[in-house]
């Protein structure tokens, strides 16, 4: 437990004293910006256009701002958790750094919570730093925050699972670049693989889509825990640990 | 202190160490000799633990590297070719992260800290970032790293390599200071390196031990005849270097006799001697009954250098498909 919190320590560290972290965290509060401002000005509009047609329906801010802006943040996060998980692994190879971590009395299990933890803990502090806008709803409006809460939730899952399989392509390549594209590319791949659902109502087209990480996050959006989505997220995030800690061990066979 | 038995090592294609044995005594440092690629840092790899032997035993204090890897790593402190260390991390903020990975208790942390920067003199550079310093500084970092927990081994890959001549000195009596409380084991390819520091030296080449003993022992035991350089100066007169020549090949127990310069009045021979047999002092008679001074009269050491050469050629010819086989 000390040893992981040891390494947690050191890779926060080393997030926040490389530019990588105020980069993601701008990237990712301007994207979101951008969505927030689109969709409230859309919420605004119908608002009025409804009111105007003289049909005052009442309209749900989280149904047209929170949940289109959560399903949103969900998909930009594909595009980040690459750039913090590819040097998990990859930098300490290339320094030669792992000879250090693999020599001192640590359990390879310490080395990769304490990483993978960190990960975490850098991605939801991307995705709080974007929590700013929908904190501005709270101040003119009147959202229901329990789903919000949900919401978010769903995204640090979501993450984490994305981060635990970051983290294993890192323990595979020396090369920062390769493990970035390469969890980028499964990233997508996660992402795409509910459009399969949509060509065919095969089971096999329905487990392709039960795989998609997106799919699984379309009910926190809407503030609903469904305890299949958690099961989901948190044995893809033991599956991924899991490999990482495989890869690991095998880099001792292989060397 | 270190025990290792029948280790092999075994890569896809290549066999980097080939069924080798040895023993380090507690307190002992010893020279891993080899040149490069001769399976030094695979060796160094399985007793620190970083990876398994594909045959064979080594322990460490008495702790088997496969069975008690844990009770290993406390108990050695290693420093890679590269040290290994990060460049965004300050001196003694590294030093803190090291020692708490290796366990040290809390309250003993700043003042283990405090004694490796003066221990390994990087004080001047405690709070400069890693990546800012010259690779000396970096090479004593990466010392540091592998004493902070007072280790009863300490294994060293190259702990001397690209450093400046003076820095090269600093190391090798930092690396002789720290004998004694622990045991040393430092792989190098520069023969002199283990002439000046250790005590026992094992040679190993192409994945094979070539030899292990003492540096004196080996150096007599390759030194079956004795060699000894002699100048002779002619008192009055010149004195023909051929008469002296042929007055040192009478004396008993000499070989051969080579005219190596003449410098006016000043000849110098090297002699060989047969095969254990002392000769200096009936060459020194010999000179100076027929009367002429002599000037010098010294044994000339064989080097470490050639006595590897001498191996490792050996070793060379007895298997010339070499340490590589599919």
């Amino acid at each position: 437990m000390r040893n992981t919190v040891t390494i947690f320590q050191k890779e926060i560290k080393s997030y926040f004293a490389s530019p990588i972290a105020y980069g993601l965290m701008a990237f990712f509060a301007l994207i979101s910006g951008y969505f927030f401002f689109a969709f409230t000005a859309n919420f605004v509009e119908r608002g009025i256009r409804m009111q105007m047609m003289g049909r005052g329906m009442p309209m749900d801010v989280n149904e047209w701002v929170i949940r289109p802006m959560l399903m949103n943040m969900s998909v930009v996060g594909l595009f980040v958790i690459p750039m913090i998980t590819m040097r998990l692994f990859a930098e300490e190879k290339r320094l030669g750094t792992i000879e250090l971590l693999a020599t001192s009395p640590v359990r390879d299990l310490e080395i990769i919570l304490g990483k993978w933890l960190a990960a975490l803990v850098m991605y939801s502090a991307i995705l709080a730093l974007a929590g700013i806008n929908t904190a501005l709803l709270f101040l003119y409006g009147n959202p229901d925050w329990k789903p919000l809460l949900v919401g978010y939730l769903g995204l640090v899952l979501q993450g984490g699972t994305l981060l635990a399989i970051g983290a294993f392509i890192s323990t595979t390549t020396r090369n920062q670049i390769i493990a970035g594209t390469a969890t980028f590319a499964i990233c997508l791949l996660l992402w795409v693989l509910d459009w399969a659902s949509s060509y065919g109502t095969t089971s096999a087209a329905k487990v392709i889509a039960y795989l998609s990480v997106v799919t699984h996050f379309e009910p926190f959006a809407k503030g609903v825990i469904d305890s299949k989505d958690v099961i989901f997220y948190l044995s893809m995030i033991f599956f991924g640990l899991f490999l990482t800690s495989r890869s690991m061990e095998s880099l001792r066979w292989r060397a | 202190m270190i025990n290792v038995e029948g280790l092999t090592k075994r890569y896809a294609r290549t066999i980097a160490v080939d069924n080798i044995s040895f023993e380090v005594q507690k307190g002992q440092i010893v020279g891993f000799l080899g040149p490069n690629g001769a399976g030094k840092t695979t060796t160094m790899r399985v007793l620190t633990c970083f990876m398994p032997p594909t045959a064979g035993k080594a322990s460490v204090a008495g702790f088997d590297v496969l069975e008690q890897p844990m009770e290993v790593k406390k108990r050695i402190g290693y420093l890679p070719e590269l040290p290994p260390v990060y460049g965004d991390m300050e001196v003694i903020e590294y030093l803190r992260f090291v020692g708490r990975l290796k366990g040290i208790p809390k309250a003993d942390l700043k003042r283990r800290v405090d004694e490796v920067i003066e221990r390994c003199a990087v004080g001047e550079v405690r709070t400069r970032l890693i990546s800012k310093l010259s690779k000396g500084y970096r090479q004593r970092v990466g010392l540091s790293q592998a004493i902070i927990h007072n280790p009863d081994v300490l294994i060293l890959d190259e702990p001397t390599a690209g450093l400046d001549p003076k820095q090269i000195i600093e190391t090798r009596s930092l690396i002789k200071s720290l004998a004694g409380d622990h045991t040393i084991i430092l792989s190098t390819h520069i023969l002199p390196e283990v002439e000046q520091t250790c005590e026992q030296v094992i040679i190993i080449s192409r994945g094979k031990l070539v030899a292990t003993d003492s540096v004196h022992n080996l150096t007599n035991r390759l030194r079956g005849s004795e060699a000894v350089a002699v100048e002779v100066e002619g008192r009055d007169g010149a004195v023909n270097s051929a008469v002296i020549l042929q007055r040192l090949e009478k004396v008993p127990g000499v070989s051969r006799v080579l005219a190596k310069e003449s410098r006016g009045q000043r000849h110098i021979f090297e002699i060989e001697s047969l095969q254990g047999r002392a000769i200096r002092p009936d060459l020194a008679r010999a000179v100076v009954e027929s009367g002429w001074n002599l000037n010098e009269l010294r044994p000339v050491a064989v080097s470490l250098e050639e006595i590897f050469l001498q191996l490792t050629a050996s070793d060379e010819a007895a298997t010339p498909a070499g340490g590589v086989k599919q």
